[in-house]
């Protein structure tokens, strides 16, 4: 479990995140949503240790990730995977290569044993056999599932995505979005993912979070969507005509 | 290292090989109708070269190669999240991305300064010797005359701490560089400016320091 109590973010004059508290769930897809601009990365950025919060506190689990130390924090960060909007992959390295990187800083594991692993988790995001690939070679979504093969080599604790359906054609959003759920119950991963996408947030919004002009206005599940009377959301959630008519379908039902 | 030493060659090669030619070509003018012996064109084109061009000269144009490369290099990685996903690993990316640069610069551009001295002197000699200006015989015994191994330990010390200051400066600019492609562009522009002032600045201050 993730715990952000009370965070504060500015940059200079800019207040982007005001009194932010929200316990991220072991197990379940915690969604961080809200309009372009409402902080949704900042605060993505703040609970991976990315960024510093101007005030408050991070716990993973029963431990203040701000108080530890560069070696602790080092420690803690070999339990977290991040998955980037524009999936970071290395350019000059191959599909393996890529994958096997964090078992080549952190793991005295033998050069077979980390090939094997690699291949579980390739196999793990339907990309078996594509280890000689460079990222270039690769579609958006098979990059995006290299991204995740990467960031669950280390089996983590934490997982964070930065908007893992950015650019994805609705179909290819789903197959990730089922991905990172399934990989967070096998796990029981802590897993927070930032998204715009209504799919995702119909899909897998376990643990739903909104933010508005970096205040949460509206915290709950993917079933409270529907019947919330929160002005903000719906307006949010049920942008066109098309979805409100659909809404009101799916209440009548 | 590879990159810094092996891709840098060519253009080491060129540049010291015509500076060595120039500078012996331009002292042989001088020396003109003087009484000032015509063998000092050797001795002169060998301390200019092993005290101030080829240490200067060489890293002046390396900063503009190696230097605006890494800052655009580390600015992308930057730019493409390379970093922050490193930093999420729990890397250290200013030591694993920066510090190899340090040390494959320190190692190799003062072998590139050891060449291009030596490209250098037998530039003046190309230079000035077929033409007429000086014999080979009095080219080589300017060479011998009045030789100060000191000057060469000063042209390494040169060396090292422009080595040190171009891939500093360039790597810190591509670091901390913000934003999109234009200040991408910036930021290696400014590790080439930025490293050609601090190396001018290092080099005067060096100078006073090992020769006062």
């Amino acid at each position: 479990m993730i715990r952000a109590k009370n965070i504060f973010k500015a940059f200079g004059d800019t207040e982007v995140l005001k009194d932010i508290s929200i316990d991220f769930k072991a197990g379940k897809t915690n969604l961080i949503i809200g309009r372009s601009g409402a902080g949704k990365t900042v605060l993505l950025k703040i609970l991976a240790g990315l960024l510093e919060p101007s005030a408050g506190g991070i716990w993973y689990d029963e431990v203040n990730f701000l108080e530890l130390s560069k070696r602790q924090i080092r420690e803690i960060r070999m339990d977290v995977g991040m998955l980037f909007q524009g999936s970071a992959l290395f350019d000059f390295m191959t599909v393996e290569e890529n994958v096997r990187f964090p078992l080549d800083m952190f793991t005295t594991m033998t050069k077979n044993e980390k090939l094997k692993r690699v291949n579980y988790c390739l196999d793990r995001v339907n990309l078996a056999g594509n280890n000689d690939k460079y990222p270039s070679e690769l579609s958006g979504g098979m990059q995006k599932r290299v991204g995740i093969a990467r960031s669950i080599v280390l089996n983590p604790k934490y997982l964070f995505c930065d908007e893992p359906n950015s650019g994805l054609d609705p179909k290819t959003a789903i197959l990730i979005d089922d991905l990172i759920r399934s990989i967070t119950v096998e796990n029981e991963i802590t897993t927070i993912i930032n998204t715009h996408d209504m799919n995702s947030v119909m899909e897998v919004g376990d643990n739903i979070n909104l933010l508005y002009l970096g205040e949460l206005a509206w915290k709950g599940n993917k079933e409270e969507v529907l019947t919330s009377d929160n002005q903000i959301l719906q307006e949010f959630i049920f942008a066109s005509p098309f979805l409100q008519r659909l809404r009101d379908l799916a209440l009548q039902e | 290292m590879y990159d810094i030493g092996v891709g840098s060659l060519i253009i080491v090669i060129l540049i010291s090989v015509f500076i060595g030619a120039v500078a012996a070509v331009q002292f042989a003018y001088q020396l003109d109708g003087t009484l000032v012996p015509t063998y000092y064109i050797g001795y002169v084109v060998r301390d200019m070269t092993i005290i101030e061009l080829a240490p200067t000269i060489t890293c002046l144009v390396l900063a503009g190669k190696v230097g605006s490369n890494m800052a655009a290099e580390i600015g992308g990685m930057r730019q493409k999240e390379h970093i922050d996903a490193m930093e999420v690993m729990g890397i250290n990316t200013a030591a694993y991305l920066i510090l190899p640069k340090v040390i494959a610069s320190l190692v190799v551009i003062p072998m590139l300064v050891a060449i291009a001295a030596f490209l250098s002197i037998w530039g003046g000699y190309v230079a000035s010797v077929p033409a007429g200006w000086v014999t080979s015989a009095e080219y080589i015994q300017g060479l011998r005359s009045f030789f100060e191994p000191y000057n060469v330990f000063m042209m390494f010390v040169k060396a090292f701490v422009f080595a040190y200051i171009l891939t500093t400066v360039s790597c810190y600019q591509g670091y901390y560089v913000k934003g999109g492609a234009i200040e991408l562009g910036k930021a290696s522009t400014s590790a080439v400016v930025i490293s050609d002032i601090s190396i001018l600045l290092a080099d005067y201050l060096i100078a006073i320091l090992l020769t006062g």
